[in-house]
């Protein structure tokens, strides 16, 4: 395959204390995709997510973001590495002493030059393209509701325009709705946008609807990586029974 | 990224339409340096921007574009060929309607007044609701007391540790070093008239009946209240204290009661200790700078301090305790759902447990002043 690889993991090996979470694991994201990560509960799909951002320390192996070894870069490389993705974590992580908008201009207040009254526009901008309306802007965070949280969330994690989008559980907690609609807004946005984005998921209609490519984790490593049909025929009994399962079957319509 | 290129734009006028020729990249990076020309421009006629000659673009790039073309009058649009750009600026023109501006915060006379009312409010309800949580608390623990069975005993022991027995050590440090200072500020003025043996009662009369137990007070509203404050606080904003209301546990009998007992019964133990501290530290002084020995330091001190003197400081733990307390739980069960109102909450905790202390220790004297004590 010729497309570009923008995520490349290899060999990676993480642990806490003596509990290994990852071991040989190999992983590539092209440029464009959408690819979700799924796996049991407890595998490790955040601390994947956590170990290609830099949150988490890796024990062993090699990850390279747009080409680069983000533990080799020094912290100016590493800063413009870091502005072009963005991160919505599972609870939102909103900053509550901040509004909402407040907290989408945050990014763009740390590394552009723009003036109050056009970030202020850009920030409404962002947050009705998160799907929400203007009128959350003024708000604080724990005056919203869940999933308008995760909107928010969103918004801040697309101020910067990133090309890389990481996502953890977007749609966890919310009805199916606002999930669905969720997941519109996602292929929407990397439509629009163009965006790589990365996306931890347990929800099986968002995969369906979202995903190009599916990753499964599983025994520390990656089981198997391809599309849903792909890996409908994959013969591991945890992908047969996620796809096969009464709630998989729903899903896909199969 | 390869190389930026700084972006601009040309103006060509022709007769019927102006023409906006963009070129450089647009992007969140660098379009502040065109955002105050385009804001200036007020186009009196059709606007064609031209997007064949724009570089890199981006939403905030698009915005721009989107914005200066909703200022033109109808009949504007773009022309050229930019597949990117185009995109973006249907995804953008959707959500850009410009916002309806906030309200604008009123800072007239008017206002002013207002402001001191609801400050004015605010303490009164502030009273209310103190005097409520008080009553609240007290009708609590008797009910608790009352039926022995129902209280949590481990987390009154819990507590008694964390809060009581871990803070002896830095209370009797403290206790120890005040006791030396008094007795050695209180042996230089009585040197001068060579009554420096009654550096004893000194010692004595302030260890005993104040600086024991106020300092007592001291530590645990600033070690206790914060840490009781966050714990609450943290609860409330993790909604615990809903979950526990659901499940049928009642925050006051869960979480207060147990502290309150636990302080209350603490404190005298910590006042104590503190009190023994401080007259050690004056022993200290007294053995190695004015050559009283300990043995004639401790009967002095036996025949010259009433024993009343010691029930006087003592009879103040348990209500330092018990105010402190409560002061904790009532602003940890006050947090909000913002990190900022926890910080807020606590500060307030110390800031009124160590109000409460020194109002009380001068309340306290007035009433063993008419006491006759």
């Amino acid at each position: 395959m010729s497309r570009e690889i923008i995520i490349r993991v290899r060999n990676l090996k993480t642990a806490y204390g003596t509990h290994v979470v990852h071991e040989h694991l190999d992983l590539d994201i092209y440029r464009g995709e959408i690819i979700g990560v799924i796996g049991p509960s407890g595998c490790g799909k955040s601390v994947l997510l956590r170990a290609i951002t830099g949150l988490k320390e890796f024990a062993e192996g090699s990850v390279e973001v747009f080409g680069d070894r983000l533990e080799r870069l020094d912290e100016e490389e590493r800063a413009a590495i870091e502005q072009r993705w963005g991160i919505m974590f599972q609870d939102g992580a909103l900053f509550s002493n901040l509004t909402v908008r407040e907290n989408v201009e945050v990014p763009m207040r740390e590394h552009t030059d723009l003036e109050p009254q056009l970030r202020h526009e850009l920030a409404d901008m962002k947050i009705r393209m998160a799907g929400l309306s203007a009128t959350a802007g003024p708000k604080f965070p724990s005056d919203l509701s869940g999933g308008m949280r995760k909107r928010a969330a969103l918004a801040r994690a697309l101020a910067l325009d990133p090309e890389l989008l990481f996502l953890d559980e977007p749609t966890a907690g919310l009805d199916p709705i606002t999930a669905a609609g969720f997941d519109t807004l996602i292929r929407s946005l990397q439509q629009a946008l163009g965006l790589t984005v990365f996306l931890v998921t347990h929800d099986v209609d968002t995969l369906h609807a979202v995903c190009d490519r599916i990753a499964v984790l599983g025994d520390k490593h990656v089981l198997a990586v391809g599309t849903i049909d792909e890996l409908r025929a994959f013969d591991h009994p945890w992908v047969q029974e996620y796809f096969g399962g009464p709630r998989g079957r729903a899903a896909t319509g199969h | 990224m390869s190389d930026v290129l700084s972006p601009g734009f040309a103006l060509e006028d022709s007769d019927e339409s102006l023409h906006l020729r963009p070129s450089g990249d647009w992007t969140v990076k660098t379009i502040h340096v065109l955002d105050e020309d385009l804001r200036a421009l007020h186009p009196d006629k059709r606007l064609i921007v031209d997007l064949s000659g724009l570089g890199r673009v981006d939403t905030a790039g698009a915005y721009l574009i989107d914005r200066t073309l909703r200022a033109a009058p109808a009949g504007s649009g773009v022309e050229g060929e930019h597949e990117t750009a185009r995109h973006l600026l249907t995804q953008v023109h959707k959500v850009s309607d410009p916002a309806p501006p906030g309200p604008q915060p009123d800072r007239g006379f008017t206002a002013l007044l207002e402001r001191t009312g609801e400050g004015f409010m605010d303490v009164v309800s502030e009273t209310v609701s103190t005097l409520a949580f008080l009553g609240e608390t007290v009708m609590t623990t008797v009910r608790l007391l009352m039926n022995p069975f129902r209280m949590r005993w481990t987390s009154v022991v819990a507590v008694m540790e964390e809060a009581g027995l871990d803070a002896m050590p830095i209370i009797a440090f403290l206790s120890f070093f005040v006791g030396l200072v008094v007795a050695y500020i209180g042996a230089t003025t009585l040197m001068d008239f060579d009554l420096e043996i009654y550096t004893v009662e000194l010692i004595g009369y302030s260890m005993l009946r104040e600086f024991g137990v106020v300092l007592t007070g001291i530590v645990l509203a600033g070690r206790t209240n914060s840490s009781f404050t966050a714990q609450i606080g943290t609860m409330k904003m993790r909604q615990e204290i809903d979950a526990m209301q659901t499940l049928g546990l009642k925050p006051m009998d869960v979480l207060v009661a147990p502290r309150i007992i636990a302080m209350v019964l603490m404190t005298p133990a910590l006042a104590f200790v503190a009190t023994m501290a401080g007259i050690a530290g004056g022993i200290v002084v007294g053995w190695t700078s004015l050559d009283i020995n300990p043995g004639v330091f401790i009967e002095r001190l036996r025949n010259a301090v009433p024993m009343d003197q010691f029930w006087a400081g003592i009879a103040k733990a348990p209500v330092f305790g018990f105010v402190t307390a409560l002061i904790a739980c009532r602003q940890g069960l006050n947090v909000g759902g913002s990190v900022q109102s926890l910080g807020h909450r606590t500060t307030t905790s110390v800031v009124q447990g160590l109000f409460a202390i020194i109002v009380l220790d001068a309340l306290f004297a007035i009433l063993y002043m008419e006491m006759g004590i």
